[in-house]
């Protein structure tokens, strides 16, 4: 085990506990982005609850299409993910750069088509403000406030997670992870699936709600 | 001889969480595109729920992790639980009690929605009950 011996922390007897404490230290800061983005649906809840009939009609002009391609994007590449880290736990090397750099691929993916549906919402007059389509109740501003506030920010989560998962290819280019040593590459993908949870409510809550 | 890092699991498992998450994604997006009056946000709902379920405890590993670790993961979604639990027990008993504001979908309880913006009389805006 002489290759784990800079890896390991003097704190910890041994690898499997160090990756028990990283783990809980990651659900932790997981566990306050749950409330993070809890906070923001709590007030999509209150808002669409006081204002239905805008919301739904608001909702009307998300871009589903773009919206399902995004959730099938990110649904994969949390397989390409796990597939990484499958590939880390057996030591093989190749794959887990193989399947990091997939991941990443598909990430920057789910940028582009976000990218061209925004550009297709601000051509719509789809901004809250003074240019807000007049095809929508006033209301519906909440809800295309709510929309950028929470697709912008889980779009940040996202370039935050391929941001880590290039540092963390590069560590594996090097050769810095074997089977005894691939803690970051577990803890990277907690964080990679996180967002991807997210996603997949966003897509509920604002493209699928109310089509009816 | 190594000591196992995290639960290994099989290329056959995620393969077939990947598989049903998709048809997951199918189905959610198949029924949003039926009128079935109130069942639709039911299922909306319960879908993202069940998809949230297979990840955290297969992609992340929580079903065969350590029991220190789901006792943590509880604990990050009880809180919102009670956070979404408290807020919406207001908002949803809101006209129970006389002489209390009236509930939201009541007609005329909140202005209707137009393109212009509402008028703020106290008793239909509702910034004036915050």
């Amino acid at each position: 085990m002489a290759e784990t011996r800079g890896a390991l922390a003097e704190q910890f007897d041994d690898m499997p506990q160090q990756l028990e404490a990283s783990t809980l230290g990651m659900w932790t800061f997981l566990a306050t982005e749950v409330l993070f983005f809890g906070a923001l649906i709590l007030s999509y809840v209150d808002y669409r609850h006081f204002y239905w009939e805008a919301f739904a009609a608001a909702g009307r002009h998300a871009k589903i299409l773009h919206g399902t391609i995004n959730t099938f994007l990110l649904l994969t590449s949390s397989l390409t993910m796990s597939l990484a880290i499958q590939a880390a736990q057996q030591g093989r090397n190749r794959p887990l750069l193989g399947f990091l750099l997939l991941t990443i691929f598909l990430g920057l993916c789910f940028l582009s088509v976000k990218g061209l549906e925004y550009k297709s919402d601000i051509d719509e007059h789809l901004v809250p403000g003074r240019h807000f389509t007049h095809e929508l109740p006033v209301q519906g501003q909440i809800y295309w406030f709510l929309y950028w506030m929470l697709t912008g920010v889980h779009s940040l989560h996202l370039v935050a997670g391929i941001g880590v998962l290039v540092v963390i290819a590069w560590l594996c280019a090097r050769g810095t992870f074997s089977q005894a040593y691939h803690n970051p590459v577990i803890i990277s993908g907690l964080y990679w699936h996180f967002v991807d949870l997210v996603w997949v409510w966003l897509y509920a809550l604002l493209y699928l709600i109310n089509r009816h | 001889m190594t000591p196992p890092s995290a639960p290994i699991v099989s290329r056959k498992t995620y393969v077939w969480v990947w598989v049903t998450l998709l048809l997951l994604l199918a189905l959610n997006w198949g029924l949003a595109q039926l009128n079935l009056g109130r069942f639709n946000l039911v299922a909306t709902l319960a879908i993202p729920f069940i998809q949230s379920l297979l990840m955290i405890l297969y992609l992340m590993h929580v079903r065969a992790g350590p029991a220190l670790t789901r006792v943590f993961v509880a604990a990050g979604f009880i809180w919102l639980i009670i956070m979404l639990d408290l807020a919406l027990s207001d908002y949803f008993t809101r006209g129970a009690v006389p002489g209390m504001m009236r509930r939201s979908w009541e007609h005329g309880a909140w202005p209707t929605p137009t393109t212009e913006f509402p008028a703020q009389t106290p008793a239909s805006s509702p910034a004036s009950h915050r």
